[in-house]
């Protein structure tokens, strides 16, 4: 029976499953950016996270380690229309940054070294959903995929993982970062294609 | 490496929005002050559009997003541009 190809076996599609519409999957993990690279050594980076009050609340690179790092295996997807499935990341739960956090606004922007921003409900950054990651696929994250310290909120399309990340600033309103400005969707969920205005 | 190309890989984009060489127009960057030929822009292109930032100080000059039906073009960071007749 050696004509009978696997080619349609079951486990060959279950990928397809996996794909947002419009998208392709890659094995390689593609670098996107809108501008030069920032070198930050770890000594220098700190995460702030700024409330209402104009409260700062502020972690060196050791005292994020030291909230837990954890292990997550999450699927990727980029809005140019690559995604990279089971992907190994390591990163702090956004829970135990917004542990010591009290705000009342509903709205994040995220704040990266060299300039970039991104706005995310607040909620989708919590429960198990967002992590400020500092590892993957097995290797401290290299600055060109946004070492020390990047984003990752991989339920939303991947520029809203931001690299470089250095701060969140609660915000009252769902205000647009830079590509929410220039004309990508203000939430960008990727099963519903939400890439434009 | 993250690397970029010069003002001149806009020719296409921007001309789809204006009827003049787009490239050869001088701007003002809204940052410094640098005034410069469109075409001595940084550009990445890596990106999901086009950023062209300034060559004195790296502020976004400029951006075009490509939806496939609509492009969508942002000056914002220029504070003038200069177009010869």
């Amino acid at each position: 029976m050696s004509f009978v190809t696997r080619g349609f076996s079951g486990r060959r599609r279950e990928p397809d499953t996996r794909l947002p519409p419009g998208q392709t999957l890659v094995q390689d993990w593609p670098v996107l950016s809108a501008g030069p690279t920032p070198h930050v050594d770890t000594a220098d980076w700190e995460l702030t996270v700024q409330d209402e009050t104009g409260t700062d609340h502020r972690w060196s690179w050791d005292e994020l380690l030291a909230l837990g790092v954890e292990d997550v295996t999450v699927d990727i997807h980029c809005v140019t229309h690559w995604s990279r499935l089971d992907m190994g990341w390591r990163g702090v739960s956004l829970d135990k940054i917004f542990e010591d956090v009290e705000s009342e606004h509903e709205y994040v922007m995220a704040h990266s070294y060299g300039g970039y921003t991104t706005n995310v409900p607040l909620e989708d950054l919590l429960d198990g959903k967002a992590w400020i990651a500092t590892e993957a696929d097995g290797a401290p994250l290299d600055p060109e995929h946004g070492g020390p310290a990047r984003l990752l909120v991989p339920h939303l399309y991947f520029w809203k993982s931001a690299k470089w990340v250095r701060g969140l600033t609660m915000m009252p309103d769902n205000d647009p970062g830079f590509w929410e400005q220039y004309g990508y969707h203000l939430y960008g969920d990727p099963w519903k294609e939400e890439r434009y205005w | 490496m993250t690397h970029h190309l010069d003002g001149n890989v806009l020719a296409g984009a921007l001309s789809e929005v204006f009827t003049t060489d787009m490239t050869a127009a001088r701007g003002r960057c809204g940052g410094c002050g640098h005034m410069a030929a469109i075409a001595e822009a940084m550009v990445y292109t890596d990106a999901p559009g086009l950023v062209a930032r300034c060559a004195g100080c790296d502020q976004v000059l400029a951006t075009v997003v490509d939806t496939g039906d609509r492009v969508i073009l942002s000056l914002a960071g220029l504070s003038a541009v200069e177009l010869r007749r």
